[in-house]
């Protein structure tokens, strides 16, 4: 089997990026939740996936529901990818990225969209997004939405807990969540000094 | 249909097979990223393709000719060999014999033999019958077989 030469590909991915012949570019990066699929249109970041949603069928959806047009084009995710570091490292609380939101249709959309508006180091429970999502009485769908987030991290659907305070479900893992959760609440507290 | 990446991962040696034996050294590399630049551009045709491995070689052979033709303009005349070919083919001997082939022959051989196409799909790539497609095929092994048992003597 010949090997292509591992320029090749770099190279195919700069030209067809700069003929806009790329609809889903994606990257993989580290991160202290395992690696992270990060995918974007030439709108903005579209997709976050941990490792446990299996990238690859994250990218074969994406074929299916936007574009077969994908490729690994680390250079489009070079400012979420760097973002994410600051976030991990804590040294940033809000993301300064355009989002590509098409993803995020209909009422779970509607709460995803909610999600933006809940600050860094805050929480709220399922029954508080489903009424900030203007459904009050729509607590499981609210779940659901958070389930389906496709925008992890940066729309902060691990802030959201259950009434009684436990957490709920991540799709990154309960670890992830929980990880997160210590991380933003160490930060608040180191940032607001008794 | 798998998506674009894919299709590069699973076609990707073999279209670099055909383009190193199309073109020089120096612009392989070239022929293999038109090659799939053009199938972004025209991708419902190649996804409506009955044997996207036969259309893709197809694809890589207009590529190669596209791009033999611009850098031949850029050889000086003086510099040129006396068979226009053998330029840039280097790389072993022979690699300089398929080079030396004819046209017909060698893009017979190409396709067959490196890019795995069967006859019937050598055929409509070069726009002939099957039957001359095996036949040029054939003739081209002949040839590279005499004159490298002839260069092993010599």
């Amino acid at each position: 089997m010949t090997q292509l030469p591992p320029t090749l590909l770099a190279q195919l991915g700069d030209r067809a990026e700069a003929e806009h012949l790329i609809d889903i570019g994606y990257r993989i990066v580290d991160s202290p939740m395992g690696p992270l699929l990060l995918v974007a249109t030439e709108s903005g970041l579209l997709r976050i996936a941990f490792a446990a949603q299996d990238h690859q069928q994250v990218l074969e959806d994406l074929t299916q529901q936007i574009s077969p047009r994908v490729m690994q084009l680390p250079r489009r995710l070079d400012i979420a990818a760097r973002q994410l570091d600051e976030f991990f490292a804590g040294t940033r609380r809000d993301f300064e990225i355009s989002l590509d939101l098409q993803l995020t249709g209909g009422f779970y959309g509607t709460v995803q969209r909610a999600l933006a508006h809940v600050g860094y180091g805050r929480t709220l429970t399922y029954t508080e997004l489903a009424a900030a999502a203007g459904r009050p009485a729509a607590v499981r769908a609210a779940a659901s939405a958070c389930a389906r987030n496709p925008l992890p991290l940066v729309l902060g659907c691990h802030r959201i807990l259950r009434t009684d305070g436990s957490l709920g479900g991540y799709a990154g893992g309960l670890d992830a969540k929980r990880y997160l959760l210590n991380l933003e609440a160490t930060r608040t507290r180191l940032a607001v000094p008794d | 249909m798998p998506h674009f990446e894919a299709l590069v991962h699973q076609h990707g040696p073999m279209i670099w097979r055909v383009c190193r034996a199309l073109l020089p050294e120096q612009d392989a590399g070239d022929g293999w990223s038109e090659t799939f630049l053009a199938v972004l551009r025209h991708w419902s045709a190649v996804a409506a393709a009955d044997n996207v491995q036969a259309y893709l070689v197809r694809i890589a052979q207009r590529a190669c000719a596209d791009i033999g033709k611009r850098s031949a303009r850029h050889i000086p005349m003086a510099q040129l060999p006396e068979q226009a070919v053998t330029d840039g083919y280097s790389r072993t001997e022979l690699w300089q014999a398929l080079a030396r082939l004819p046209v017909r022959q060698r893009q017979a051989v190409i396709f067959h033999h490196l890019a795995g196409l069967p006859f019937s799909e050598v055929a409509s790539a070069l726009e002939t019958t099957p039957t001359a497609a095996r036949r040029a095929s054939a003739d081209g092994i002949a040839t590279l077989r005499q004159r490298w048992s002839f260069e092993e003597l010599s």
